[in-house]
């Protein structure tokens, strides 16, 4: 076995989700290298060198892969990765956009968002927004993974790995940059946060979202939405929750006027203990919940952050 | 004899007179083509056969994958703006994903392609077959849904983006086509990113890229009559096979019933003395 992984970065800092995609990496061999592609990511390089259990980091620094682009970041990962047996990230956006095209160049099957390592062949991932788990096998010789990150622990980082540059850059020319409008925030980033507040279509606008921000402060948690809540334009995209946003599993999730679509129930029903506050007491949120509370959350909210 | 500053200028204003002559041949003749699935319908909430081979899909609701529907519905719009001219929808699977053909064709779609299988294709096995599509068609834009939601893997579009070396714009939000350029705004982790790509290129959309219409009774007759091209894959000369194998399918770990309590105090109690929780 020789394990690639994919460091996801923003170019200057690495994303804590890459340690928890080592650590899938170790259930399958013991011989990982990690490549980390960026433009100016020296100092992510070196902080990918003290994940445990890396033997090798490799830099690919270059304008080219400087926004992550698909076309780029694809063609240099099946130059490197031919070598390898598994290639691994993390099935975040960045993941999920560059490791399908990266299988097919190769002309394998990618296998995606896989929940626990079975063996070097055999991984478990959900289906139908995780009402049914699949446990699947491959034959093909590269095995191209994205791994949900919330599903495995974080490595430890006493590593002291090597950082080898690679030489070459694939500037395909046929995408480039634009711009992003990336949300700031103070709070904890939702998908490693101990504890998540989110807020649904009860929240009625995107003002008294405000309610769970001041909560979240206190508990020092992150905010999330229910898609209802995106659709309705109350909070930007970045913080859905859900089959097809993100994936939590926090010690604790507080699920605010939220009525409990599958589809949401699939981002954060592996919460270690879920709260829902709810007027209505048939909503399907309740069925998840380890506690509920059916109550108005306009008087709950004020009175839930006072008793902390 | 004409001086080397006229002709600079000359040879400039060619160019762009040219540039502009290709682009409105690209923009008058834009072909979209809308590769979309049958799955179960979104609100069906599956369960496990009970020798764990499989979800039973049998007797259950299916449609057209939503993601699928929105981007069936990117196209049409682009066609009502003028900048298509024709939309080709395609789906592979069982006999009955004509049912959903005939509903993108209701929504505007003017012509399908029906590639029929016994069995259940791979993502790549997909792309293959699309990517024989394109090589036939030739389409200007691939509009594609950017996960379906009973295998929820999110791959297609981006392994046909290998096979035609097309750029991709996935999880677009937003999508606009300039000339030869396609700007793309997607929703990435951690908020919006806006990329340009060349076309010919390849777009998936995700949930906010716009509100499918309904179909319209007159619209839905009259996407009986539209063409319809029934294939098998051997058409195309691509086996399908699959290098991954299903093993067993299980329900998810079930949570226990929990408790309702019956005031904030109490919630914050039970949250710091029994879930240990909080502090």
């Amino acid at each position: 076995m020789s394990i690639l992984i994919i460091a996801e970065h923003d170019n200057a800092v690495l994303a804590p989700v890459t340690s928890h995609v080592v650590t899938a990496a170790l259930a399958i061999g013991d011989s990982i290298d990690v490549l980390v592609a960026g433009s100016g990511v020296g100092a992510v390089a070196d902080e990918a060198a003290t994940l445990s259990g890396v033997g090798k980091v490799l830099l690919a620094d270059d304008a080219a892969y400087g926004h992550q682009l698909a076309e780029n970041l694809a063609d240099l990962v099946a130059e490197l990765g031919k070598n390898y047996t598994h290639i691994l990230a993390p099935a975040t956006t960045s993941g999920k956009n560059f490791m399908p095209r990266l299988a097919a160049l190769l002309d394998v099957e990618q296998i995606s968002d896989i929940l626990s390592v079975e063996s070097a062949d055999t991984f478990k991932r959900p289906i139908y927004a995780g009402n049914a788990i699949a446990t699947v096998q491959s034959s093909d010789a590269i095995k191209v993974i994205t791994v949900r990150g919330t599903a495995f622990e974080a490595c430890a980082l006493d590593g002291s790995a090597t950082v080898e540059a690679v030489s070459g850059a694939h500037d395909k020319g046929i995408s480039s940059f634009i711009g992003e409008d990336l949300a700031k925030s103070d709070r904890p980033e939702l998908t490693g946060a101990r504890i998540v507040v989110s807020g649904g279509r009860g929240m009625q606008n995107g003002d008294n979202f405000k309610l769970l921000y001041t909560l979240a402060d206190k508990l020092d948690a992150a905010v999330g939405a229910s898609r209802a809540a995106v659709d309705a334009g109350f909070v930007p995209n970045d913080m859905q929750v859900g089959q097809t946003g993100k994936i939590v599993a926090p010690d604790l999730y507080i699920a605010v006027g939220i009525s409990g679509q599958i589809q949401h129930l699939a981002g954060m029903k592996d919460s270690k203990v879920i709260v829902a506050i709810n007027k209505d007491e048939d909503a399907p949120i309740f069925q998840v919940a380890d506690y509920g509370l059916v109550a108005d959350l306009f008087d709950v909210l004020p009175e839930f952050e006072k008793a902390l | 004899m004409i001086e080397p500053g006229v002709w600079s200028v000359y040879a400039s204003v060619k160019f762009k007179l040219d540039r502009h002559l290709t682009m409105r041949t690209r923009e008058n003749t834009m072909k979209i083509l809308v590769p979309v699935k049958r799955v179960v319908d979104y609100n069906v909430k599956v369960r496990v056969k009970p020798d764990h081979s499989d979800v039973d899909l049998a007797n259950v609701k299916m449609d057209m994958n939503p993601f699928c529907e929105i981007a069936v519905e990117e196209a049409v719009r682009l066609k009502e703006q003028g900048i298509a001219t024709e939309i080709v929808v395609v789906s592979i699977g069982e006999a009955k994903s004509e049912e959903q053909i005939r509903k993108a064709m209701a929504l505007g779609a003017d012509r399908g392609i029906l590639i029929t299988t016994d069995v259940a294709p791979s993502s790549l096995g997909v792309a293959k077959l699309l990517k024989a599509i394109v090589d036939e068609e030739q389409p200007g834009l691939v509009l594609l849904g950017k996960q379906s939601i009973d295998s929820d893997n999110n791959q297609t579009g981006q392994m046909l983006g290998a096979l035609t070396g097309m750029a991709q714009g996935t999880f677009a939000s937003k999508l606009s086509i300039e000339g030869d350029k396609a700007q793309v705004t997607r929703e990435i982790d951690g908020g919006l990113q806006t990329i340009s790509l060349t076309l010919p290129a390849i777009v998936t959309a995700d949930l906010r890229l716009n509100e499918p219409r309904y179909a319209k009774l007159p619209d839905i007759m009259k996407a009986k009559r539209k063409p319809l091209d029934k294939k098998t894959p051997s058409d195309y000369g691509v086996t399908l096979s699959n290098n991954v194998t299903l093993l067993s399918v299980e329900p998810p770990a079930e949570r226990k019933g929990g408790i309702k309590v019956g005031s904030v105090a109490e919630l914050v109690e039970k949250l710091k003395n029994e879930a240990k929780v909080l502090s």
